[in-house]
């Protein structure tokens, strides 16, 4: 059973490869239902499904062992 | 035999709506896909969907398509739209309304 995912540890993921973004995240159903929110320059001028594949990048391998759902909502500002 | 990417490849070009689902629209098998298939019956349009569960090749090979990690995903026009967060923000900004009125009362071919 892979170790459950705590929401600091995807924010923390996400500001490793993003350093400039704001993130809030928070577990909103068991322990593998999450809600985040990135708000980065960096998304600036990217289609969402652009915005959101850098947020799935970030999380990498975590995202499909852990992550059951997650609610993603991003911008650039 | 083609391959699993050419398979998906023709449907998504094949159809103008395309839900590659978890379970059917009358029985979805996940909230994400639950919500999706409340949005898009909405609007009252044809859409076909594709019930990934029962093949896990089709399951993950959806994903190797769009290069995307999750189900649902949504194609218009043979376009990738997106997932569920997507998907309801389209539909909250009228984004979606504008792409499926070519589609409103035009019953599926």
């Amino acid at each position: 059973m892979t170790e459950a995912i705590r929401p600091e540890m995807l924010e923390k993921l996400v500001l490793e490869a993003m350093p400039d973004a704001k993130v809030k995240v928070r577990c909103y159903s068991g322990d593998d239902h999450f809600e985040m929110e990135v708000i980065s320059p960096a998304f600036e001028g990217k289609s969402r499904i652009a915005q959101h594949k850098m947020v799935y990048a970030a999380l990498g391998d975590n995202m499909r062992a852990a992550v059951h759902a997650l609610a993603l909502k991003t911008s650039a500002s | 035999m083609s391959t699993v990417l050419e398979q998906i490849d023709g449907v998504v070009k094949g159809n103008d709506v395309v839900l590659f689902m978890k379970g059917t629209p009358q029985m979805p098998q996940c909230g994400f896909s639950q919500q999706v298939v409340a949005i898009l019956n909405s609007y009252g349009i044809p859409y076909a969907a594709v019930n990934v569960l029962l093949d896990p090749a089709i399951r993950q090979g959806i994903k190797d398509y769009a290069d995307w990690p999750t189900i649902p995903q949504l194609y218009i026009q043979g376009e990738f739209m997106g997932g569920c967060d997507i998907v309801n923000e389209m539909h909250a900004n009228g984004e979606l309304e504008t792409m499926l009125k070519p589609f409103q009362n035009k019953e599926n071919a």
